[in-house]
């Protein structure tokens, strides 16, 4: 015979402080370059494989900007001689240019979402997984998750959008009632990410439904997919998808 | 490991049989396409040889179609490899080697190469309702680059439909369903309570990785095989790894090699621990599917301390490692897993003692012994039918050539077949671990891997089954083929059998017990 309420009372809370506290338990975020002034930006920017990292001169001073939007966390910048210096920051989402403003004090604390897979590879399927596991708990700030657009207040898509799934993205976005919001999580999402534009991909979330967020990262972990959600209800400040020395 | 001599003598009994030895392990035999249906009946039957995967090359005026095979117990790859000039057909193989017959669905709906006597061709990789009759997006002429303005046949398109008896219905799940769900369309048929017939229809998430690969640099490669199916990517980066250290000849530090080992067997644990929460989930076991969600998260805390990343993006290169693991990671590993395991045994014995549970999964999406060999399921699918088979035993890799880990095998094929074979798996996964912690070699994790022209198969025992890769590339390191035969599009193929009679309710605990990437089956 098991006791399953005894065993979860076991393990006591584990639930993040976040966004009341703070959270920097090591190893939750994979982080990301930060920006650094430096005399070899050429060279490491020509190291990145995603042209994430930009060399840029500003009053004279050069440097190397991190394009978010592109980076994969390949960590190819991370290691060597002419490593970035790298955050473990997760407070990554970020409003686009055609962002909408932040939904009104009624969705606070009760903002249903609806997450459509439009070719993600796994890894960003796992982490929204995690979203409502104890150690983040999303019931507690109000954000719910539905199986149906009827019921939606949020779009939340992951992946490349592949070709066989536009018409489901269409579709589940103008089954959605107004007001709604609609959040491109990953790189993949943003513009294609690894496997870019193709004949079986858009390419980017933007060209099939408006978007109101992007979460870059690859993939974004769980605290920065909440994060994204807390900042379409205006819970917390929203991120810049790029980064100057 | 040299070919089993009452094969070669068999071989050579074979008219116009060429036979040609590429490595002490490994035999080409160049066949027509004649030949082809009694070689790989004998293959079978006599051999007990195994599928491996199904690759088609295209050449200047021809085809070639490569049919791997292997010898789990020689160790043996064998390569029947035909030529088919453009407009000629191929006898299927898939009624004697039926786990081929999803990969040659794939061939005609990518290659435009038809199968004689297969009869199922069309609408699978690409959908009908979607995408035009005849263009053939893996064949040169076409451009991967955009989306041709073609559409197929709309809304047309009607699903498939067996059942004809009054009252019955086709209900449909997906592609948009659930809570946290990948995308794939299953028609389950029905006269009322009882699932009679099972439609998958999956390639809802094909980013044709195979295709847009093409031209890409190695490099850039490695960046999409780690991508296209994150929850085993290292497997995945490992097996294309692995190609390109083969094709140039390059040797492993041995240091890299034990912690290749580390990280994957890492990943299995991961992999199985998010298996069980789903199952637990499905079943509604809040309580039991938060338990295993706090391990899936504490060892992807581990992973991201270890090496950087959640999921190993970044940890491989071609010749090793990108960075070594430092003796106060070695610690923490050591320190951690004990601990992990100690909660992943606890969570098995409590779900054990629940008889609610167990109902729900016991006899629950069997496959059977018998359709597990016929169809050629791989990894804890096939080891919960009663298959022992498992690459990092009979086709040995890396360090594995030394270890020899444990295969658990059940009997059942059921639900609760499948839950202790991850349970047991990533048992096994932590005691080779930990073993191996104490004779860590010293010295560096990486050695030059120069680029080559060439090409090679290689293979990894992902955490869902074998993955089989081919890669071809250019001497400026351009890649002109890239195989990924992976585990996903070997297990699916027979996720519909195991259906047939359950109710309705069972669906999700059926689809949850097996486990399966639907990215991986996609790519």
């Amino acid at each position: 015979m098991s006791f399953w309420p005894y065993y979860g009372l076991q393990r006591g809370i584990t639930t993040t402080a976040w966004p009341d506290g703070a959270e920097d338990s090591a190893g939750i975020t994979p982080g990301r370059p930060c920006a650094l002034q430096t005399g070899h930006a050429e060279e490491i920017a020509a190291a990145c494989p995603t042209q994430a990292l930009k060399a840029v001169s500003q009053a004279g001073r050069d440097g190397v900007a991190v394009d978010f939007s592109h980076c994969i966390h390949c960590q190819r910048c991370r290691h060597g001689d002419n490593a970035l210096p790298w955050s473990t920051d997760f407070s990554w989402g970020a409003p686009s240019a055609a962002a909408r403003p932040a939904l009104e004090s009624r969705f606070t604390r009760s903002l249903q979402v609806l997450y459509v897979d439009a070719g993600a590879c796994g890894a960003c399927v796992n982490e929204v997984r995690l979203i409502d596991a104890p150690p983040y708990n999303l019931h507690r700030l109000g954000i719910f998750v539905t199986a149906t657009p009827r019921d939606a207040d949020v779009l939340l898509v992951a992946g490349p959008i592949t070709d066989a799934m536009r018409t489901a993205i269409s579709k589940a976005y103008a089954a959605m009632p107004e007001p709604k919001r609609v959040m491109g999580m990953g790189t993949c999402a943003i513009h294609g990410g690894v496997f870019g534009e193709s004949f079986a991909c858009a390419g980017g979330l933007e060209k099939i439904v408006p978007v109101d967020l992007w979460l870059p990262g690859c993939p974004p972990p769980p605290l920065a997919i909440i994060h994204g959600l807390l900042s379409l209800v205006g819970r917390v400040t929203p991120a810049a998808l790029e980064e100057q020395p | 490991m040299s070919i089993p001599k009452t094969l070669q003598e068999w071989l050579q009994s074979i008219p116009n049989l060429q036979m040609q030895k590429r490595s002490e392990q490994w035999l080409q035999l160049l066949c027509s396409a004649e030949q082809l249906p009694a070689l790989t009946r004998h293959l079978m039957e006599e051999e007990e040889a195994e599928f491996a995967t199904l690759l088609v090359e295209e050449s200047a005026d021809a085809l070639s179609v490569h049919y791997l095979f292997y010898l789990p117990a020689t160790g043996n790859l064998i390569e029947l490899k035909v030529e088919a000039p453009a407009g000629t057909e191929l006898p299927a193989i898939s009624d004697t080697v039926h786990a081929a017959d999803w990969h040659e669905r794939e061939a005609w709906d990518l290659y435009g190469l038809r199968f004689s006597g297969h009869p199922f061709l069309g609408d699978f990789v690409l959908h009908d309702d979607d995408w035009p009759e005849g263009l053939d997006p893996m064949r040169r002429s076409f451009d991967g680059k955009h989306r041709p303005d073609l559409h197929g046949s709309g809304a047309d398109w009607a699903p498939p439909r067996l059942l004809q008896e009054e009252g019955a219905m086709v209900f449909p799940v997906g592609p948009v369903w659930g809570d946290f769900n990948e995308s794939g369309l299953w028609l389950l048929e029905t006269p009322g309570e009882q699932i009679r017939y099972l439609h998958t229809r999956l390639f809802y998430k094909y980013r044709g990785v195979e295709k847009i690969a093409e031209g890409r640099t190695v490099d850039q490669g490695l960046l999409l095989a780690e991508r296209f199916a994150g929850a085993a990517a290292f497997a995945h980066a490992w097996a294309y790894c692995q190609a390109l250290e083969q094709i140039a000849a390059c040797q492993i530090p041995t240091r890299a090699q034990q912690l290749r080992i580390v990280f994957a067997e890492l990943e299995r644990i991961r992999h199985h621990a998010a298996n069980i929460a789903e199952i637990a989930g499905s079943t509604a076991l809040s309580v039991a599917k938060a338990l295993a969600q706090g391990i899936v998260e504490d060892l992807l805390r581990l992973s991201a301390r270890l090496c950087g990343h959640r999921y190993f993006f970044g940890v491989l290169t071609p010749g090793g490692l990108r960075e070594d693991l430092d003796e106060g990671k070695i610690k923490l590993l050591r320190q951690t897993l004990p601990e992990l395991d100690q909660r992943m045994q606890q969570l098995e014995k409590h779900l054990e003692g629940s008889s609610s549970f167990l109902d729900r999964i016991e006899e629950m999406g069997t496959l059977s012994n018998e359709l597990a060999r016929i169809y050629g399921v791989v990894g804890p699918i096939a080891r919960a039918s009663g298959r022992s088979i498992d690459l990092r035993r009979h086709l040995p890799y890396g360090q594995y050539v030394f270890l020899s880990p444990d295969v658990p095998v059940e009997q059942e094929g059921d639900g609760y077949a499948r839950l202790r074979i991850f349970f047991a798996e990533s048992r096994i996964s932590v005691k080779i671990i930990l073993d191996l912690l104490p004779f860590m070699a010293e010295g560096p994790v990486q050695s030059p891997c120069p680029i080559q022209e060439g090409h090679a198969l290689s293979w990894v025992e992902a955490p869902s089954g074998a993955t089989f890769h081919w890669l071809r590339c250019t001497g400026d390191g351009t890649i002109t083929r890239l195989r990924l035969g992976t585990p996903g599009f070997r297990n699916w193929h027979a996720f519909e059998r195991a259906i047939e009679g359950a109710a309705f309710q069972d669906f999700p605990i059926i689809l949850a017990t097996w486990g399966l990437s639907i990215a991986e089956n996609d790519r």
